[in-house]
């Protein structure tokens, strides 16, 4: 059943007639029913001859009567079209002459809608998926069509417009069931059958199904000189015919200056599309968690001068590695609340973290899997290690960044004084709470950081002697304070700092973050 | 209270290299000190044999205006690649110091590159020069070419050479300055 009415007669023989496809005739006469576009072209070509045969009796292919029941005012509609369609019938319809030939490429979908539908390349686009050797349940399929197909619909549009107005009949533009979803429509159960997974419009496993037709490239052209301004070089783009910049010109173009520079109906194609490669692609997974670094010749990142690595290995990958591998994913990125420099250490409870893992082939992970890949990268390396390691959200990510500004850190720092210093001096220290200094950015990144000066507040400060040159230092400070740049000064940069404070030369020998006051991630219970 | 020479490498030694260049164009013991930073970034001071530390008189006047058209001053730079900063040339005027007994001395920018700041705080505080010449009384901040970086010191004399044109002087001649 097709549920076809009859004022869809006369646009389906005039549709056949210009070279569509059954499936393209279906679309345009707005049947929203997915199972008609499942069945052979060559079914869905006959119940469309069958149905044009019927003219003759007036009877509808309808069924059900709906028509009527919902639109009581088409009644007479309805008769001037039975009248149309009869004298339609007195000429004979072309194709029912050889109703089981190889039907020629569609002139509006140039093919997609055709052989495409067919079970053979749905096992070809299946294999590709298979041999992804993702893990998945769901997935969903994304189409692309050659810009030159919106052109071509339009025309056809244009085509049966014409008639539809004839026959005072009232059908948007917006109604006509678009290529890509009647393809949709007609393989996404055979793909769903073939990979045992359902189609869901929102899955995070995307197959990705594109064609291209070389022969008819040129059609969008003309549109370049009629609608100049919606055709701008983008650098990323290979071509200023996007599929979204054509839309965009054929809702500007009028339609007698579109009817004059393009045949209506299109021309026929010599050749179908040509399938691209079909890929996979799994939307990233994000995990978060906190980490110690116990070493001072560690980078958090690689650290590369000209190009060159100056230290072998980094935090990021020492807990990127075990992660890649157990969820298969081709790339990773990592970010933290702050970073800490080579030689600093941080203690505690660690810095929280967290990695964008792109591409995972394998997913499901469960809370145990998550524990052993936390036990596996601590057993790596003895200078580093990881706690709280959990699968977040993308938003819950947002979190970790979240008012970093105001976060507070606290430090523990080796200072070296030029003079002697007494129990006394410290004291002095001590008292000083909710300290404003004035941050210069430190020569040591102002190569690739802008010029400026921040305030930064170091909330208190507290000194443990060690010898008359040394002491320890506590800083519970503003997240974002240079420390070293507080202790030596910076070429004065700095103001006030330690040294100042002190009246003498201060230098900071060694630094380790004490904490990191922000509450995310939550802690994942031993 | 007793002071300690007995320490781990300063912040300069550490992460700065020390280039000098003596007798600045011609002028006898007029020598600057280019602190170069792993980063390339160069701070330029007074070399601690540059008569206006030798001599002991007090600074009256620092004055980083070098001409009626220039001064540095009104040096800005925005954004991380410096944009708007001056590019000097290694004989660049920088600043000049008058003394009390009213001799001037230029000093210059010894590198190529873009200034990236010079330092207000010697016009008030001009002792600060004389007290800490190579930390907080330094000169300007100069940031060489990515691809010149390797390049800009090669006219310049390393620690050890500078030593040696300063016991020279010494042995041969009495203090001229
Ligand atoms: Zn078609």
């Amino acid at each position: 059943m097709l549920s076809l009415k009859e004022k869809d007669r006369p646009i389906v023989r005039k549709l056949l007639d210009a070279g569509c496809c059954a499936r393209c005739v279906l679309r345009f006469c707005c049947v929203g029913k997915y199972a008609s576009y499942q069945n052979s072209c060559q079914d869905i070509n006959k119940e469309l001859l069958a149905f044009l045969s019927q003219a003759d009796s007036g009877q509808s292919h309808d069924a059900s009567g709906q028509d009527q029941a919902d639109n009581p005012p088409c009644k007479k509609m309805k008769l001037e079209s039975v009248r149309a369609g009869e004298e339609a019938s007195a000429e004979p319809p072309a194709l029912e002459a050889q109703p089981d030939a190889q039907p020629a490429t569609c002139v509006t979908c140039l093919g997609v809608l055709q052989d495409f539908c067919h079970q053979s390349f749905v096992t070809q686009v299946c294999e590709v998926v298979k041999k992804g050797g993702y893990q998945f349940d769901s997935l969903l399929l994304a189409v692309s069509l050659p810009a030159q197909l919106s052109v071509r619909e339009h025309s056809c549009w244009l085509h049966i417009k014409k008639e539809l107005r004839e026959k005072s009949m009232c059908v948007d533009k917006e109604d006509v069931v678009q290529v890509k979803d009647a393809f949709k429509w007609a393989i996404q159960a055979l793909v769903g059958r073939e990979l045992g997974a359902s189609m869901l419009f929102n899955s995070a496993f995307e197959v990705s199904i594109g064609f291209t037709h070389a022969e008819t490239d040129g059609d969008c052209h003309f549109l370049a000189t009629a609608c100049s301004d919606c055709f701008k070089p983008a650098k990323n783009k290979a071509s200023v015919f996007t599929r979204m910049a054509v839309v965009k010109a054929l809702e500007k173009i009028s339609d007698e200056e579109f009817l004059r520079q393009y045949p209506c109906p299109p021309a026929r194609p010599a050749t179908k599309c040509t399938p691209l490669e079909t890929t996979c692609l799994h939307s990233s997974v994000f995990i978060a968690g906190r980490y110690n670094k116990f070493s001072r010749e560690l980078p958090q990142t690689p650290w590369v001068i000209d190009g060159e690595r100056r230290m072998e290995g980094s935090v990021e990958e020492l807990i990127a590695a075990p992660l890649l591998s157990s969820f298969r994913a081709d790339a990773f990125n990592f970010s933290s609340s702050g970073r800490e420099d080579v030689d600093v250490r941080t203690l505690g409870n660690g810095r929280p973290f967290a990695m964008e893992l792109v591409n995972p082939h394998r997913v499901r992970h469960t809370k145990a899997e998550v524990r052993q890949l936390q036990e596996t990268i601590n057993a790596s390396s003895d200078k580093i290690r990881v706690r709280d390691l959990q699968i977040v959200t993308r938003e819950a990510m947002g979190r970790m960044k979240e008012g970093e500004e105001e976060k507070t850190k606290s430090y523990s720092a080796l200072i070296w004084t030029k003079k002697a210093i007494t129990k006394a001096d410290l004291d002095v220290i001590g008292n000083i709470k909710e300290l404003k200094i004035d941050q210069k950015t430190p020569l040591r990144v102002l190569h690739r950081r802008p010029l400026a000066v921040r305030q930064r507040t170091i909330h208190s400060m507290s000194a443990s002697y060690l010898d008359t040159h040394h002491f320890t230092l506590l800083l519970r400070t503003q997240a974002g304070t240079y420390i070293k740049e507080f202790v030596h000064g910076d070429f004065g940069r700095t103001k006030p700092n330690l040294g100042g404070l002190m009246e003498t030369e201060a230098d900071i020998l060694e630094l380790d973050v004490e904490s990191v006051d922000v509450d995310w991630p939550p802690a994942v219970p031993e | 209270m007793e002071e300690t020479d007995e320490k781990a490498p300063s912040v300069i030694d550490r992460y700065y290299t020390r280039w000098y260049k003596t007798d600045m164009k011609g002028k006898s013991c007029e020598d600057h000190c280019v602190l170069q930073h792993s980063n390339r970034i160069c701070v330029i001071t007074l070399a601690e044999t540059h008569p206006v530390l030798r001599k002991g008189s007090k600074i009256k006047s620092i004055n980083y205006r070098i001409s009626d058209g220039c001064s540095r001053l009104n040096n800005k730079v925005s954004g991380k690649s410096k944009r708007g900063g001056q590019f000097l040339t290694e004989f660049a005027p920088l600043c000049r110091i008058t003394c009390t007994d009213n001799v001037e001395y230029t000093i210059f920018s010894c590198i190529r590159g873009r200034l990236l700041e010079v330092n207000e705080d010697i016009i008030m505080s001009p002792d600060l020069l004389l007290e800490k010449p190579s930390t907080e009384g330094y000169i300007a901040v100069i940031l060489p070419k990515l691809e010149e970086s390797k390049r800009v010191t090669n006219s310049l004399l390393t620690r050890e050479q500078y030593e040696e044109v300063v016991s020279k002087r010494t042995t041969q001649q009495p203090q001229p300055c």
